[in-house]
C-alpha cells in the first residue's frame, strides 16, 4: 500500500504539484485550483477519510524567496485510520486568495480567520473573514517577513 | 405588535387572558455582553450573547485580549530562547508546552533523547496534567458556588507544584525541556516525595469527588448542559477531554505514542452525552490515569547516579576558575567540578543521563562551560546570536497530548540558527471556536459551567 501522499498523486495527478514525507510527515502540495477538490476527496475517499481538520495556517516565504511568496499549511487527520496527511498551497502576493474549507470542516472558520488577520490572506466564500486575535483597526498584518517585530500602531483610544 | 391603549381600559373582568397578551406582545431579543471583564471570563474573553428572555439563541466569542506576538517573537531569537515562551502558553501545564516544542525541534534534527530523559519527560508531562486538571475543575466548581472544592484542589495543586518547585527550580515558568533532553535530573529523594504527593492528591480528588459527584445542585447545572455531538465535535477538531466526553477515544498518547508512552498500562476515559457532567467525569478519571502512568514511570526508569561521588574527584566550579587562571591546570585535569544547583541544577554526571550526546543540539553541562575551553566553545556555539543550535531544512509538526486536547508545534527550519516559522496548534482555540454552536439553546446561567468546562487558558488561545 503506497502512502497517502502518493496515493493523493496518483489519484489527483493534475492538482498535485509536489509530494514528500519529510521526518515522515505526508505533505502534498496542491495547486490552487485543486483545493477544494483535493480537499473534497481526502475526506470522503475511504482510503482517506480525514475527518479532522486539525490546523490550518500560513508560512510567509518572503525571506527565503518564494515563488509564490505565500504557503497555506493545513494539518488533516483521520481518526478512523489513525493517519494523518499535510496539504499545502501556495500563493501569490498580489493574488492572495484561496477558496475556504469552512464548509467542509466547521474548524477552518477560525483557523482562516486568523491567518487572514496574521497574514492577509483572504479566503473565498468564507461566511465571516474578520480580524480575529487583532482589533479592527489594527494595521497591516503581523506575521507577515516586512512586518518588523518592533512596529508601532496608531492609537485608536474612544472617539469623544 | 403593541397592546392598544382600548385594552387598558377595559375592567379587569373582560382583560384578554394570557395567551391573547402572549400573542400581541412585541418580542425581541436582547444583546448581553458577558466578559471581558466578567470573573468567570478570566477577564480576556468577551462572549456576545444574543438572549430570548434567558435562552442563548446566538453567540459570537471575541479573543486576542492577551496576544502577546508568541509566534512573531519566536522567529527573532534563536531555537533555544523560544523555551522560555512556551511556558507562557498554556501557564497551568507549562511542562507538556516546553516537552512539546522541544520534541518537535528534535524531530527537525532527527534526534532521539537518552532513555532516562523520556522517563522524567513522561512524569512532568503528567504532573503537568494533573495540575491542569485540578485547576480546571477547581475553578468551574467555584463559579457554581462550590468554593470547598477549589480549596481542596488548589491545596491538591500545590503539592505537585512542589514537587515541580523541587526538580525545575520554578513553580511557574519552569522551562525545563532542553533540545536533547532535560535541564536537570531530578533530585535525590524525588521518587518517594512524588509518590507520597500523588497518595494525598488522591485523598484530596476523593474528598471532592464525595462533594460534588453526587451534589443534586452540581450534577443539575451541569447534566445535559452544553451538550454537543461527536460529529461535532470532531467537525470542529475538538480534542482531548472535551472531545472524550462525546465518546471519542482519541488520545495522542495512544494513538501516535511519542516518549515511552506505549510502554504503560493505562486507559482513556470516555463519556457518552458530551455535556459539562461528562467532561467533568472524564477529567477526574484522567488524574487517576496520570497518576497510574507516573507509578509505572518509577517502576521503569533506568537509574543512573543522581548524585555525584564526592571522593576528592569534584571542585567547586568557581575554585576551579581560579585555578585555571593561575595556570594550575594540572590540579584540575581529573576533576570534576561541581555548582550550585540553584544556578542550573545540574552537575556532569546527570547530565549524561538527561541529555543526548548530540553535541549540535544539547549543551554542554555548566562544569565544562566554566572549566574547560572545549566546554566553553560548545556553549558559546549554542547560545550566542548567530551560532545557535542549526536544524537541517525543512518542516515538522509534532502532536503531544496537552492537558486540553492535541497540542502541535509545526516548526520550519531554513537551516540558520533562528525558526522560520513556528506555529502552535492550540487546543483550547478550536473548543471557543465551537462556544457559539454549544451555548445555543441553554440558558445564560449555563454560560458559565460550559465556559468552565472549556478550560479556557488565555495564553495558548491568544497566544
Amino acid at each position: 500500500m503506497p502512502n497517502l501522499h502518493e496515493q493523493l498523486k496518483a489519484k489527483l495527478p493534475q492538482g498535485v504539484l509536489e509530494i514528500h514525507a519529510q521526518h515522515g510527515d505526508e505533505t502534498a502540495l496542491i495547486r490552487r485550483e485543486a483545493w477544494i477538490d483535493a480537499a473534497l476527496f481526502i475526506r470522503e475517499d475511504p482510503a482517506f477519510h480525514m475527518n479532522v481538520l486539525m490546523d490550518l495556517t500560513a508560512v510567509d516565504g518572503r525571506d527565503l524567496k518564494w515563488k509564490p511568496r505565500f504557503e497555506v499549511v493545513a494539518h488533516f487527520y483521520s481518526t478512523e485510520h489513525n493517519q494523518r496527511l499535510r496539504l499545502k498551497v501556495a500563493v501569490e502576493e498580489k493574488d492572495a486568495v484561496v477558496p475556504t474549507l469552512t464548509n467542509l470542516w466547521p474548524s477552518a472558520n477560525w483557523f482562516e480567520r486568523e491567518v487572514w488577520d496574521m497574514f492577509g490572506i483572504r479566503f473565498d466564500g468564507h461566511p465571516d473573514l474578520r480580524r480575529l486575535l487583532m482589533y479592527t483597526e489594527f494595521k497591516g498584518h503581523p506575521l507577515r517577513k516586512d512586518y518588523l517585530w518592533n512596529k508601532r500602531q496608531p492609537l485608536i483610544g474612544p472617539k469623544n | 405588535m403593541a397592546l392598544t391603549p382600548a385594552d387598558n381600559q377595559l375592567h379587569p373582568a373582560t382583560l384578554p387572558d394570557q395567551e391573547t397578551v402572549i400573542k400581541r406582545t412585541r418580542t425581541e431579543s436582547m444583546l448581553l455582553n458577558v466578559g471581558p471583564q466578567h470573573p468567570a471570563m478570566h477577564g480576556i474573553v468577551r462572549i456576545i450573547t444574543e438572549l430570548d428572555g434567558e435562552e442563548v439563541v446566538n453567540a459570537d466569542v471575541e479573543i486576542g485580549y492577551l496576544h502577546r506576538a508568541f509566534e512573531k517573537m519566536a522567529e527573532q531569537g534563536g531555537y533555544l530562547q523560544v523555551i522560555p515562551y512556551t511556558d507562557r502558553l498554556n501557564y497551568v501545564s507549562p511542562l507538556i508546552n516546553n516537552i512539546g516544542y522541544c520534541l518537535a525541534v528534535e524531530k527537525l534534527f532527527g534526534l532521539e533523547t537518552t532513555e532516562r530523559a523520556k522517563y522524567i519527560r513522561v512524569i512532568m508531562s503528567e504532573i503537568s496534567r494533573v495540575t491542569d486538571h485540578l485547576t480546571c475543575v477547581g475553578a468551574s466548581a467555584m463559579e457554581l458556588g462550590a468554593f470547598t472544592a477549589f480549596l481542596y484542589f488548589i491545596k491538591a495543586r500545590e503539592y505537585l507544584y512542589e514537587l515541580i518547585e523541587s526538580v525545575t527550580g520554578a513553580r511557574l515558568t519552569i522551562s525545563y525541556a532542553r533540545v536533547g533532553g532535560v535541564k536537570g535530573d531530578l533530585p535525590p529523594g524525588f521518587r518517594e516525595s512524588c509518590l507520597g504527593a500523588i497518595e494525598k492528591t488522591r485523598k484530596e480528588i476523593k474528598e471532592v469527588d464525595a462533594l460534588l459527584t453526587k451534589n443534586r445542585i452540581f450534577v443539575d447545572r451541569l447534566k445535559n448542559v452544553g451538550c454537543i455531538s461527536k460529529e461535532d465535535a470532531l467537525a470542529y477538531a475538538i480534542t482531548g477531554p472535551f472531545l472524550r466526553s462525546t465518546g471519542v477515544d482519541y488520545d495522542v498518547r495512544r494513538a501516535n505514542p511519542y516518549l515511552v508512552y506505549d510502554r504503560f498500562d493505562f486507559e482513556i476515559p470516555v463519556g457518552e452525552h458530551g455535556d459539562n457532567f461528562d467532561r467533568y467525569l472524564c477529567r477526574m478519571e484522567e488524574m487517576e490515569q496520570s497518576f497510574r502512568i507516573i507509578e509505572q514511570a518509577f517502576e521503569q526508569i533506568p537509574e543512573g547516579p543522581v548524585l555525584l561521588d564526592t571522593d576528592g574527584t569534584v571542585m567547586p566550579g568557581e575554585a576551579m576558575v581560579d585555578e585555571a587562571k593561575m595556570g594550575r591546570i594540572e590540579n584540575i585535569r581529573n576533576v570534576e567540578a561541581v555548582i550550585d544547583p540553584t544556578l542550573d541544577g545540574t552537575t556532569k554526571v546527570q547530565y549524561r543521563n538527561v541529555e543526548t550526546v548530540n553535541k549540535r543540539a544539547s549543551l554542554p553541562p555548566k562544569e565544562d562551560t566554566y572549566g574547560n575551553i572545549e566546554g566553553l566553545m560548545n556553549h558559546f556555539k549554542m547560545v550566542m546570536m548567530g551560532h545557535g543550535i542549526r536544524p537541517p531544512k525543512g518542516e515538522a509538526y509534532f502532536p503531544v497530548e496537552g492537558a486540553n486536547g492535541e497540542l502541535g508545534f509545526y516548526i520550519v527550519s531554513d537551516g540558520t540558527d533562528k525558526p522560520y516559522r513556528v506555529r502552535v496548534r492550540p487546543p483550547c482555540f478550536t473548543i471557543v471556536a465551537a462556544l457559539p454552536l454549544i451555548l445555543k439553546g441553554d440558558s445564560l446561567a449555563d454560560v458559565v459551567p460550559t465556559f468552565g468546562s472549556v478550560n479556557m487558558i488565555g495564553g495558548e488561545l491568544d497566544r
